[in-house]
């Protein structure tokens, strides 16, 4: 009976969508890395995203928040291709990378997931070893020239990483002898050693301590000398700390993107008020 | 509960929460027993399988042991050229065609030169077997000077007198019961008295093939037969079963013509075996004309009956392999093939590795397809290629188990323990594989 009430009227997804009207705030960036433009994905028959238009910036964090199930994963994933691997994913509208169409016809994916790294929710080192794991990018694509010079960009890159000095005793020891926040750290050099354009974390510390958080958001500030950056995050906390620009996303639709700062101090839709300042659910 | 004056409401409350925890402990209580009883079921279970393994293998080894030792007797041989049939300065055709046996025959009357009778003549004749006059042969084409001289050998006894010396021959039975017959027994007896019988190990089950006189007959035939058409099972079955589950689990589109496949695949893993044994016949021996009694047909006939169990197993293991391995390296930029060859595929090789091992076994055993493609022939060489003639282990215990002389029971129990050996072997290798492929998480 109170399931009833709270549920006056049966609204669909489409609807509700509708009402939240056009994006608020400033999707476009003067020098953008990565652009969408109306980008809708369908899963089946289920549409998850709804014309989303966002561009990510040189340089910059940008951090994607919103509530569980309102599609940021599915963007994110949608940005190096991950979605092709899932059969009944559809994904029409735009997206580029230096203004070239990451969904063309001459764009090959694995080319483009050299480009756009990854890092995943849950830390997924491969069971080999340290060293392994980091050389397996650069050996995939060719990047290295002899032992010497893999040998130099596993070094660097565990090192950009923040985890060098833990791990240079054991590069022989396997990845997933390590703690979560190691893991994650060595999945993050992982991805840098592929020398990527734009890095996507999904969620990256939500395994981790605060320990462990802390060191990463570190490690992503000063990533952000040399890459762009997309974050999904569930901590508001962490998309103020680390981002530059923040998108606010609601069942599918991009309901707010503006600078970080604007964002948590003086949000202009309703929902993203509601959202930033705990009430809503 | 020890207060003197509990209000109503607590007195409510502390007797719901009695009842709660006594309703908890009496239900607590029949829980351990279910578990109890559960143990002890799993238990008797594996006490049950255990003595039922034990049975089988101490019967098997208490029938089978005796073969293993062989009774020789020694003889002195007198090779003059007439006996053998020889002419001076014989070369090796004539050798070959010498009358061995003759010279036995006549060796043994001098040993025991009172017997007269035609018939006890044939008695005494059958304690050296009749594959003795072979192992002479090899002597003398070895040692061609010896021709015209006494030789002293040890030559292989007749089934009855290898039964007789494990004790297998009832002395008791009235002679007329019994094949082994009193005068057998006192000329034995006088051999033994001599030291002129000896037990050894009994290299000649190792060495030779089948044959008809069980003091002959060995299994390496069977042996190698068994060897070649597992490799041949092996080679076949094992890539094509890992790229048919591979391109299915990674590769192809989830649509009807997939599930057909997969329903096609389950199913056949349940067809009877005898079924893929008509088939062979069918098509590798009456449509491409390959030679029947080959490894090489029954290594094809097997391996379609083992492809389904492979597929089936290895379609499990990749699936178990976590997906956030695949997401890892597919987002470094790995291609499809890569992110399999590279990571699934070493991550699912143990899971394989058993289904092929529980594949190959069940191929190990097999019967009744073989007997369809003629590996049921009596064969005496051993096979040195796929395409010789061959049979294999578990034909030749069922052709021995047939066989009525008293030699061949203790054959086949022999058999079956090498057969079982063989399996031990097998799973060994497996078992070392899968602990090299396997890695911690």
């Amino acid at each position: 009976m109170n399931l009833d009430q709270e549920q006056p009227q049966e609204q669909t997804i489409e609807e509700i969508v509708a009402s939240l009207g056009d994006t608020v705030g400033e999707a476009r960036v003067d020098n953008p890395k990565m652009t969408c433009t109306g980008v809708d994905v369908f899963y089946a028959d289920k549409q998850a995203i709804f014309g989303v238009d966002l561009d990510i910036g040189a340089n910059e964090v940008l951090s994607m928040i919103g509530p569980s199930g309102c599609g940021k994963s599915t963007l994110l994933r949608c940005l190096n291709r991950m979605n092709d691997t899932i059969p009944i994913c559809k994904v029409t509208g735009q997206l580029t990378l230096d203004g070239e169409d990451i969904y063309g016809k001459q764009t090959d994916p694995v080319l483009l997931r050299a480009r756009v790294g990854m890092v995943f929710q849950k830390p997924n080192p491969f069971p080999k070893s340290i060293y392994e794991n980091v050389a397996y990018g650069p050996r995939l694509h060719g990047l290295s020239r002899n032992k010497a010079d893999l040998d130099d960009i596993v070094v660097t890159s565990l090192r950009k990483a923040g985890i060098y000095n833990e791990v240079k005793d054991r590069l022989d020891q396997p990845g997933t002898g390590l703690s979560g926040g190691q893991q994650q750290r060595l999945c993050i050099a992982r991805t840098i050693a592929c020398s990527p354009e734009v890095i996507l974390m999904d969620e990256p510390c939500s395994a981790l301590d605060p320990i462990a958080t802390a060191k990463i958001e570190e490690l992503i500030d000063e990533l952000r000398e040399n890459y762009s950056i997309a974050i999904v995050t569930h901590s508001m906390q962490q998309a103020a700390r680390v981002s530059q620009r923040t998108a606010y996303f609601h069942l599918g639709k991009l309901v707010e993107v503006g600078d970080t700062d604007t964002i948590f101090t003086n949000p202009r839709h309703e929902l993203t008020e509601n959202y930033i300042t705990g009430r809503f659910g | 509960m020890s207060n003197s004056e509990p209000t109503g409401s607590a007195t409510e409350r502390s007797t719901a929460m009695r009842n709660t925890s006594e309703i908890v402990k009496a239900s607590v209580k029949k829980r351990y027993a279910r578990e109890t009883r559960f143990r002890l079921f799993g238990l008797i279970a594996i006490l049950a399988s255990l003595s039922f393994l034990a049975m089988l293998i101490i019967t098997i080894s208490i029938k089978g042991y005796p073969a293993f030792t062989q009774t020789f007797m020694q003889l002195e041989v007198i090779l003059d050229a007439d006996t053998l049939g020889l002419d001076e300065n014989p070369d090796v055709s004539q050798l070959l065609k010498a009358n061995y046996s003759g010279a036995i025959k006549k060796s043994l009357l001098q040993t025991f030169p009172d017997v007269k009778k035609r018939k006890d003549k044939k008695a005494l004749y059958k304690l050296i077997s009749k594959g003795g006059q072979y192992d002479l042969q090899k002597k003398v084409i070895a040692a061609p000077e010896l021709i015209g001289q006494t030789m002293t050998v040890w030559l292989p006894v007749g089934d009855d007198v290898n039964s007789y010396m494990k004790g297998i021959v009832d002395v008791n039975l009235p002679e007329k019961k019994r094949r082994f017959k009193d005068n057998q027994i006192g000329w034995i007896e006088s051999l033994k008295s001599d030291n002129r019988i000896s037990q050894r190990f009994n290299r000649t089950f190792f060495e030779r093939g089948d044959s008809r006189e069980p003091e002959m007959a060995g299994i390496k035939g069977a042996l190698f037969g068994t060897m070649l058409t597992l490799v041949v099972t092996l080679v076949l079955s094992f890539p094509i079963a890992v790229a048919a589950a591979v391109y299915l689990e990674e590769f192809a589109p989830r649509n009807r013509w997939t599930d057909l496949i997969e329903v096609n695949i389950n199913n056949l893993a349940a067809v009877p075996s005898i079924v893929f044994g008509l088939l062979g016949l069918a098509v590798f021996i009456n449509f491409f004309h390959l030679p029947r009694s080959a490894p090489l047909v029954g290594g094809l006939v097997l391996s379609l009956m083992t492809l389904p169990t492979i597929i089936i197993s290895s379609r499990a293991a990749l699936k178990s392999v976590p997906p956030s391995i695949r997401d890892a390296a597919l987002g470094l930029g790995a291609s499809k093939l890569q992110v399999v060859i590279h990571h699934v595929l070493p991550l699912a090789m143990p899971g394989i590795l058993t289904g092929t091992i529980i594949g190959m076994a069940q191929a190990l055993g097999e019967t009744a397809p073989l007997l369809m493609i003629g590996m049921v022939a009596f064969i005496v060489d051993v096979p040195t290629a796929v395409t010789d003639p061959a049979t294999v282990l578990p034909v030749q215990i069922f052709q021995w188990a047939d066989l009525p002389e008293k030699g061949f029971v203790e054959k086949t129990s022999a058999a079956i323990m090498v057969l079982l050996a063989f399996l031990i072997l097998m799973n060994a290798v497996a078992v070392y594989l899968r602990r090299k492929f396997e890695r911690k998480w």
